[in-house]
């Protein structure tokens, strides 16, 4: 797909896209950060984004979603504008990450996989994120924050509620 | 941002230039960098895959095969592109020294791909981080970018007539592309499935050219042990077991984090000494000493204990990632078990039966009996199932998830028989510590 047709992505994304399928030497290695990327700006993996990715790469859109379904961070329906992912693995675990879900899940009034009303937040527990010496750990969207308590989970909230109402009228998704 | 932690015993090799600004690539050139790919230049292939076997220097990943071996095993003539694969899908729970490596020195990782290329003649190399890591791949592009920019890469490197190129990718989750033939699989644009083998990648590999695939934290260390000299390099670690590990240790212990030890450096030391003992004065109840996926050790069995691969392989577990998770005496064992096996179970691909079947069944009868409706015949089925998965999968996510299991169960019998009869978990639920 040449930057001129109609894409349902940013010019800076898709000028960006042209780029990575000629990276490799292989055009279908570029499938996985795409499809990354793509959630990245629109927020989920929706029908017109697998259609032009499959477009793009030159397979199917039923390889894409083959592919598509076996990484755990691409989804197909939308999250908040910010992901709160709480890693509960072992390392997170021993050091008290469940408390710490439970906190968010108060704080927030959403469980696994929900999304608060206003679209702000969502909530997912997550496997090890690679954070165990720090532990216990979370990501918003692609944010680290670590040795955390319960009672950091207010401040944190506070601190992307402000961002997201900061932002808002501008872009659409962070 | 993760903290750095320090400890008078550790011999810091691979991470010298943490915490000195190292990612920025004047400042990693004034502090040494980028002079060992010119002494590979000089030198040669051979001499290049001799230091490394010289070294000693075995996997990172866990598997702990010898570098050179690997590499000597790319065949010298090939009609198709070799490659270099790096491998920063981390994702053993418990394991997080990549991250400290592509955050603090992401040129060693570079300068490291580099020299592997020279060694088995490959002209790119691919460096592949988990898509949790986003952060840290923009770190790594933009030191590639700028190792492009002083013609450490592309056309004719160093002035040497030789091209290599870097090519960095982001994965979107996944801890079975950790595995090297899922992980090529992934960087070919498919689920990440194991491959059978043989061939092995060192001759049928990435987009079928001769690939080899190293752990991140053994091509950082390439540099170093050039460098240094293969002979002082190995001469820190123990016999058949070159220099230094970044053990990651994590769970009940006083000061958590990344230390970089000596190979053969004693597991109760590291617990007590390097890492302050276990947190809140409690008593120590097990450790898992590589991972999450190697067998849980007692206490008694790392009195004398040297955390090389050969010693702990001797104890009947493995040094894996280098990931010691130290556990307390508060701490549930079977809920332990379980949340182990919950993590195996969501991530096994589903390609082998023994595998995707095993890892859910180990699941529900954990569930279960940890909520105190199993039977007793449930701890001997529990064992059965897991020694039943051992072997029988393409892949090691099979082997990963029985193994811990068939241990936790022989070690800690005891506590899972009182769990029978609708008892309620002897621990608190959950096992957080409250902040002392």
């Amino acid at each position: 797909m040449s930057g001129e047709t109609m894409s349902i992505f940013s010019p800076r994304l898709a000028a960006r896209f042209d780029a990575l399928v000629k990276k490799y030497p292989v055009k279908r290695s570029a499938l996985v950060p795409m499809l990354l990327y793509a959630q990245d700006e629109v927020g989920y993996l929706s029908d017109a984004v697998i259609a032009e990715v499959a477009e793009r790469i030159g397979i199917t859109e039923l390889d894409v979603r083959n592919v598509a379904t076996y990484y755990s961070m691409l989804r197909f329906k939308p999250a908040g504008r910010y992901n709160i992912q709480v890693c509960t693995n072992i390392s997170c675990m021993l050091r008290g990450a469940y408390p710490l879900l439970e906190r968010f899940q108060e704080e927030l009034g959403i469980g696994h996989k929900g999304v608060t009303s206003d679209g702000v937040f969502s909530l997912e527990e997550v496997e090890c994120i690679g954070a165990c010496c720090w532990a216990p750990a979370i990501q918003v969207n692609y944010d680290f924050h670590d040795d955390l308590t319960p009672d950091h989970v207010p401040g944190i909230l506070k601190t992307y509620r402000s961002k997201a109402e900061g932002a808002e009228g501008t872009a659409a998704h962070a | 941002m993760p903290k750095l932690v320090s400890h008078p015993d550790e011999v810091k090799i691979v991470t010298r230039r943490f915490g000195q600004g190292a990612a920025n690539i004047g400042k990693y050139i004034e502090l040494g960098g980028y002079e060992a790919v010119k002494k590979c230049i000089a030198q040669g292939p051979e001499w290049i895959i001799n230091e490394m076997k010289a070294s000693n220097l075995r996997g990172r990943g866990g598997a702990g095969f010898s570098t050179g071996m690997k590499w000597s095993f790319v065949p010298k003539q090939s009609a198709k592109p070799k490659y270099v694969l790096v491998n920063g899908d981390e994702s053993e729970p418990g394991t997080c020294k990549d991250h400290l490596i592509f955050l603090h020195d992401p040129h060693s990782v570079i300068e490291g791909t580099i020299i592997a290329g020279l060694a088995i003649g490959a002209k790119t190399g691919f460096i592949y981080l988990r898509g949790e890591y986003r952060y840290l791949l923009e770190i790594v592009e933009k030191a590639v970018a700028d190792a492009y920019e002083r013609g450490f890469l592309g056309k004719n490197i160093f002035g040497s007539g030789n091209d290599f190129d870097i090519i960095t990718q982001s994965g979107a989750g996944a801890y079975e592309v950790g595995e090297e033939s899922a992980l090529m699989e992934s960087l070919e644009g498919k689920r990440g499935v194991p491959r059978i083998k043989p061939p092995f990648p060192a001759v049928v590999g990435l987009y079928g050219g001769p690939t080899i695939i190293n752990n991140a934290e053994t091509i950082a260390t390439v540099p170093h042990v050039i460098a240094m000299g293969a002979e002082a390099y190995s001469a820190v670690g123990t016999p058949r077991n070159g220099g230094t590990r970044l053990f990651g240790v994590s769970g009940h212990v006083e000061r958590p984090g990344i230390y970089e030890l000596p190979m053969g450096y004693n597991l109760k030391k590291m617990i007590y000494d390097v890492a302050g003992g276990v947190r809140g004065g409690r008593k120590l109840k097990a450790v898992v000493p590589g991972g999450s996926s190697t067998p849980v050790l007692l206490p008694d069995e790392i009195e004398t204990l040297g955390m090389d691969f050969d010693q702990v392989g001797k104890a009947g577990s493995m040094l894996g990632s280098g990931g010691v998770v130290v556990i307390d005496d508060q701490t549930c064992i079977v809920e332990f078990a379980l949340r182990t096996i919950s993590f195996y179970q969501h991530e096994s691909c589903g390609w082998c039966i023994p595998c995707r079947e095993g890892t859910d069944w180990l699941k529900k009868s954990l569930t279960r009996f940890h909520a105190g409706f199993g039977a007793a015949s449930d701890i001997d089925n529990i064992q059965y199932l897991a020694e039943n998965m051992l072997g029988r999968t393409f892949c090691p996510l099979g082997d990963a998830a029985a193994m811990p299991t068939i241990a936790f169960v022989k070690k800690f019998r005891k506590e899972f028989e009182d769990h029978l009869n609708g008892k309620p978990c002897p621990f608190a639920k959950h096992v957080e510590l409250t902040v002392v």
